[in-house]
């Protein structure tokens, strides 16, 4: 579902990512490592079309289609979705209208009408709950004064609510205590299934204990060094990348 | 995918542009005193009033037009204005909407006020100005029961002189500046309110003023009057067709609070901007100030305001009667060439007195956006407060956002809190919405939106909803 070939992208004149090459296929879980410069993060931006990030060749194909082609919420409309490392604030927006307003923009690209209040108040209680996020956190602006625990949950709520069939998930772990580690990565767990892929980017081991991958690459330097099955995130976990 | 032209683009921007095709009667171009008589004899008025106006046209005479705005304005010839024009046959406002011309019910149905009974906003009066005559007034006789008058301003001259002569010109005076002063002299139509002591009325009032004829100034006069321990909510809107000329819109709006009244006046400003290259437009040039008359008495301003080319309003409060408030509540949007320079004043005269300044300047492309306000306080003003922020947000870098607050003190007793901010709309922000599907311009408007939320909530709920789309549509195409 998923094809990168031959990538190379500069962020601000410096070079990120080399020739990189990476396959997805159909409801896989893929877990990308590295130490801290490798280009773990540029790879999600560039995938999700972040400005100043350009692509000086390569081809990405999702599902078929020219991904770099395209703008970010065509992206995102086409079911790509970025879990990010650190979500934006969004002042004065309250969290339960922009909730809305980002489900009725994919309801609209699908020629569906906009959800109904009720329904979607609705929705977003079940989904809330299997995260373990108070009703109350939805009448507060999007992410302003959030904890880095609220914050991570409000990505995979997102996420939930908006269907997609590749999800990019920037070190969603970070910032998350055990318990919220447990209820987030449950809550991930649920959305597995045979359509949907997944890119886990992470430093840490704990994060693939819960959701375990099919996949494990290790980044070095803006390509892929190794891959290898879950028992490689175990040997990187004790040996570290060295 | 989600490219538009660049014609569709702007009459998607500008949606009340059009011209209605209706025949109108003009007073020949000029200013003068004939003109000033013609003016008064088309509304019948009683010989005070056209005194009145040709007072202020002597003061006039020695006085020229202000120049300390931070706006560049072209040079305004008003021999070469017309200063009256209504629709042809116009001779009394028609008692019933069965004898309004379709054309004038079509214009306003289009521009989504319904002016049919069976298709009114519920719980919304509105007094109709078309060009220098007020068309029709919905809901007139169900106020008048609970004794709340609500007509324009050339009936109440008529049927109510002993109130407009005790206060119309009492809180602007003839003598205040070159536009308040012309408004005085060639004012045309515009509503008058009166809420009796005691009443809360039950429904919001409005005035919808559409400028129609090419050349013409439009002078509103708007006079409302809360009596004692009263309360009432008023909103207008306004906007004009696309022309490639600027035109004038010089209205003078005064408002009094008796004791324990309450005024709360709302203004969505949607004429005609220009065009992106900055041809054509209005020119806004208002004064508006309540003045809190009696003891525990509020008057509170809110304003949206989206049009016009150039904007020039400071919508004030004088607080004379002890615990008396003053709010202004305040969204201004510049976007292309357009200029805005508006604030308020608050002028704490009683004990006690408290006001509140929440200003909100929005500004794009190549637009200037001042804030300039004013607060005073007085010799007698004890205790008195107030509280200001200005908020500035810029989208692009070509924009300009200026805060000009002024404070005079005499009161030993009194306080200032004031608070400013300036910020950009981040590259972060935008790619966050985007990721999640929000193309740039829906990802902008909810973040403007977010930034305005404040002053938007103040509106009368009806009209919220309405202002929200304004502002995303506002800032159409200044996405880079």
């Amino acid at each position: 579902m998923l094809e990168i070939k031959n990538l190379n992208v500069t962020v601000e004149e410096k070079k990120i990512l080399k020739n990189l090459n990476l396959k997805i296929g159909k409801g896989e879980v893929h877990a990308i490592m590295g130490p801290n410069g490798s280009g773990k993060s540029t790879i999600a931006h560039t995938l999700a079309g972040k400005p100043n990030y350009n692509v000086e060749s390569g081809e990405v194909n999702l599902n078929g289609e020219d991904l770099l082609s395209k703008d970010p919420f065509e992206r995102s409309l086409n079911g790509l979705f970025l879990a990010f490392q650190y979500p934006i604030e969004l002042p004065g927006v309250t969290n339960a209208s922009y909730l809305k307003q980002i489900v009725n923009a994919h309801r609209k690209s699908r020629k569906e009408t906009p959800i109904d209040a009720g329904e979607f108040l609705k929705i977003l209680k079940e989904k809330s709950k299997l995260l373990d996020i108070p009703m109350d956190m939805h009448s507060r602006f999007v992410n302003a004064g959030f904890s880095g625990g609220e914050k991570k949950k409000n990505e995979v709520l997102q996420m939930d609510l908006l269907n997609p069939s590749l999800i990019i998930m920037d070190e969603t772990d970070s910032g998350l205590d055990v318990d919220a580690l447990k209820t987030t990565a449950e809550a991930i767990n649920k959305l597995r299934n045979d359509e949907r892929s997944f890119i886990i980017i992470t430093h840490y081991l704990r994060l693939l204990e819960y959701i375990e991958p099919d996949y494990v690459h290790v980044f070095q330097n803006g390509s892929v060094i190794e891959t290898g099955d879950k028992s490689l995130a175990s040997r990187i976990d004790q040996e570290g990348y060295s | 995918m989600n490219k538009i032209s660049k014609d569709n683009f702007t009459q998607e921007r500008y949606k009340y542009g059009f011209v209605t095709e209706i025949e109108s009667e003009k007073i020949p171009k000029g200013l003068n005193e004939d003109v000033i008589k013609l003016i008064s004899k088309k509304k019948n008025e009683p010989e005070w009033m056209l005194e009145w106006r040709l007072s202020a046209f002597k003061r006039l005479e020695n006085m020229s037009v202000p120049k300390w705005a931070k706006a560049e304005i072209d040079e305004i010839d008003f021999q070469d204005l017309y200063y009256y024009s209504s629709p042809k046959d116009f001779k009394e406002k028609p008692k019933s909407l069965d004898e309004v011309d379709p054309k004038l019910l079509e214009t306003y149905e289009k521009l989504g006020i319904p002016l049919k009974e069976q298709k009114v906003l519920a719980g919304v009066a509105v007094d109709a100005v078309f060009d220098s005559v007020s068309v029709a007034t919905t809901f007139k006789e169900k106020l008048n029961e609970i004794g709340v008058i609500f007509c324009p301003i050339s009936e109440a001259i008529q049927k109510h002189p002993e109130l407009v002569k005790k206060y119309i010109g009492s809180v602007i005076p003839i003598t205040d500046h070159f536009y308040a002063t012309l408004n005085s002299a060639v004012f045309s139509d515009g509503s008058f309110v009166y809420i009796p002591k005691g009443v809360k009325c039950p429904m919001e009032l409005s005035t919808y003023f559409r400028i129609n004829a090419s050349e013409t100034g439009q002078f509103e006069r708007t006079l409302i009057i809360a009596d004692e321990g009263s309360y009432v909510s008023y909103l207008e809107g306004c906007t004009a067709p696309m022309r490639d000329e600027n035109q004038l819109h010089a209205a003078n709006v005064e408002l009094i609070a008796l004791d324990d009244a309450e005024i709360k006046y709302s203004t969505v400003q949607n004429w005609y901007p220009g065009d992106e290259n900055g041809k054509g437009g209005i020119y806004n040039f208002v004064t508006k100030r309540g003045l809190c008359k009696g003891k525990n008495s509020k008057i509170s301003w809110t304003q949206i305001e989206t049009g016009s080319a150039i904007t020039w309003k400071y919508p004030s409060c004088i607080l004379r009667g002890d615990n008396s408030t003053g709010e202004f509540y305040s969204v201004a949007i510049t976007n292309n060439y357009q200029q805005a320079d508006t604030g308020t004043k608050m002028i704490h005269l009683g004990k006690n007195t408290k006001s509140k300044i929440i200003s909100k300047g929005i500004s794009a492309g190549k637009s200037s956006n001042t804030y300039r306000g004013l607060v005073s306080f007085h010799k007698k003003a004890e205790n008195a407060k107030n509280i200001t922020q200005c908020d500035s947000l810029l989208v692009g870098s070509e924009c300009k956002a200026n805060t000009i607050p002024l404070t005079e003190n005499s009161s030993n007793s009194s306080s200032i809190e004031h608070e400013a901010t300036t910020s950009k709309i981040s590259d972060e922000q935008l790619f966050y919405c985007m990721q999640r599907g929000l193309d740039a311009e829906e990802a902008q408007s909810l973040i403007v939106n977010g930034f305005c939320k404040e002053v938007l909530q103040k509106l009368p709920m009806e009209f919220a909803v309405e202002a929200q789309k304004l502002v995303s549509i506002s800032l159409e195409g200044s996405v880079g």
